[in-house]
């Protein structure tokens, strides 16, 4: 048993799982707040990670600039896709509305493909060093990034839901829209919110996820992998994505490690959460985190 | 409305409905031509059985009715001399008209300290935690409640209800059923806050009510309402006074006693207008 390969997969777990986690909570916050399933939810990662490299390549930033561009242009088209393609989507059937979301995922890819091309492209070096060690452990600099990247975005969400008038009335929308609008929320400003926020924080996950791996179609996969993190954490609970995420992630690495060392099955990593969501719908329909009577489609 | 005519209005309306029709869904008319005033600082009640309107009145003026597809057909509301019936709820809540919703329909997952904040989202001034202090100097019991607002008493839940409604500082309140499912004692002491309120808030309130005994005691003036139409008005006096009021709403009438020979075997039915 190669214990230095297990320590390093189990910390690439627990990045990806973080990540997972951060995608998750995007998901659970616009199914929560909007009553939308976001099939599209990769797509803001494919689209963040191609606008941040745009703006390197061509425009010729530095990283941080570009970063921010992008992170700008995502609130914008969170917003925008909101009141443009959903919001005269309101009150129609959930099967309809999951149709759009679906369409808009395959919509695009296609237009990634078409501006940016098919093949993965990489980010200008950001870090001069590319790897530290702690305590004997070889470590990307990159994956410490985006470990404070997503504890920053966590610790955040939490102010914002806790204290912030915002996040207060984006609670209330949740919990009762027609309450929210007696206050004098608008539902409206609270759903373009949602999708802006969304977009933004996916769109980080998607630069911080391209700075490893290089910005190719793959990052709209996160946005399936998604799915078994949130549905065990329990489709409406924030910290159940966090949770769920985190699990999916180390579960992914250590089906590697274990397929790796003795089964010989191969492609486990990609496998193993889907044997997770299938388990858990059988057993936890609701997940570890969910409220029981959340509606299912 | 020949009563509408008579009565003595001692200041101007804050709030006038005039000769409003509500349809639901495009086809189910519920209020056919209801014009009330509410005069600026008092308590108005409104009072009717199930189903007479009295809620969907209250919709109209706040403007939720348009999130149950209901929409104001024909008539017209003002409040402070400008129209309301065609605004969002939000931006009804911002020109100072408050509703507390029948049920009480607190954010149950969230505190009651969260829950008053929501009250004042429409404000964007400094003083919030200054009058979530004054809230809990009228509701007292609330300040001891740290925990989720779901786990209040429906009392408790009341005057948080209320509270949040202070919190947005209006300059009316419109309560929907403040006494359902409450304790005859609880009931009590939830009118006498809103009394106490309106006297010295200086807020104005219209009351929607089941409970005429107590509405009435707590107006200045009262509206009763039958299938959609104001069938009856008149001051406080007035309406405590009316045979048909105290044999409809009040119960019983008089204090004395009755022989079973006086009662009535069938309910006497009655045409309003």
């Amino acid at each position: 048993m190669n214990l230095e390969l297990l320590i390093q997969l189990l910390v690439n777990g627990l990045v990806v799982g973080l990540l997972y986690g951060v995608i998750g909570m995007c998901f659970v916050l616009v199914y929560k707040s909007t009553q939308i399933v976001n099939f599209a939810q990769g797509e803001f990662l494919l689209i963040g990670a191609w606008v941040c490299w745009a703006a390197l390549i061509y425009l010729d930033l530095p990283f941080f600039a570009g970063f921010l561009l992008s992170l700008v242009f995502m609130a914008a088209f969170g917003v925008l896709l909101q009141m443009i393609v959903l919001r005269p989507m309101i009150g129609e059937p959930i099967i309809s509305v999951i149709m759009v979301t679906i369409g808009l995922s395959i919509f695009f890819q296609a237009l990634m493909k078409w501006i940016f091309g098919v093949s993965p492209q990489s980010y200008p070096q950001v870090f001069n060093t590319e790897t530290i060690t702690i305590m004997g452990l070889n470590i990307e600099v990159a994956y410490l990034m985006s470990m404070a990247i997503a504890l920053i975005i966590m610790v955040s969400f939490y102010f914002f839901f806790k204290h912030s008038k915002h996040g207060l009335a984006m609670r209330a929308t949740a919990f009762d829209q027609q309450v929210a609008q007696s206050l004098g929320i608008s539902v409206k400003q609270v759903f373009a919110m949602s999708w802006g926020i969304a977009a933004t924080v996916s769109g980080t996950a998607g630069v911080v996820i391209g700075m490893v791996n290089g910005v190719s179609d793959s990052l709209s996969v996160m946005g399936i992998k998604v799915f078994p993190a949130v549905i065990l954490g329990g489709l409406d609970s924030i910290v159940g994505a966090i949770v769920g995420g985190i699990i999916i992630g180390l579960l992914e690495n250590v089906a590697e490690f274990v397929d790796s060392q003795w089964l010989q099955i191969g492609n486990m990593y990609d496998i193993a959460p889907f044997y997770v969501l299938l388990i858990i719908l059988w057993f936890k329909p609701y997940g570890l985190f969910g409220t029981k009577d959340i509606e299912r489609i | 409305m020949s009563q509408n005519a008579v009565k003595i209005q001692p200041t101007s309306p804050i709030l006038s409905v005039n000769n409003i029709e509500v349809v639901y869904d495009e086809v189910i008319q519920v209020l056919r031509g209801v014009s009330l005033e509410v005069p600026e600082g008092e308590v108005v009640t409104l009072l009717g059985p199930n189903g007479a309107g009295k809620s969907t009145t209250l919709k109209a003026i706040s403007g939720l009715l348009k999130t149950e597809d209901g929409e104001v057909t024909r008539g017209d509301i003002t409040f402070m001399g400008e129209r309301i019936d065609k605004k969002n709820a939000e931006d009804v809540v911002r020109s100072g008209i408050f509703q507390v919703m029948e049920g009480r329909r607190i954010i149950e997952d969230m505190t009651s300290i969260e829950n008053l904040k929501l009250g004042a989202y429409t404000r964007n001034d400094k003083h919030i935690n200054q009058d979530i202090d004054m809230v809990f100097h009228y509701f007292p019991r609330l300040k001891e409640r740290t925990g989720l607002a779901g786990y209040l008493s429906g009392g408790e839940q009341q005057m948080l209800a209320i509270g949040r409604a202070l919190m947005a500082r209006p300059k009316m309140i419109c309560l929907d059923e403040p006494s359902m499912g409450l304790s005859p004692l609880l009931v009590k002491e939830v009118f006498a806050i809103i009394e106490k309120i309106n006297k010295e808030q200086g807020i104005t309130m219209l009351l929607v009510e089941q409970n005429a005994n107590y509405a009435l005691k707590a107006a200045n003036y009262g509206y009763i309402m039958e299938s959609g139409k104001i069938v009856l008005d008149g001051t406080q006096e007035q309406l405590l006074n009316n045979e048909d009021v105290k044999e409809f709403y009040l119960g019983g009438g008089n204090e004395e006693r009755k022989s079973f020979k006086n009662l009535k075997s069938y309910k006497r039915r009655k045409r309003w207008l």
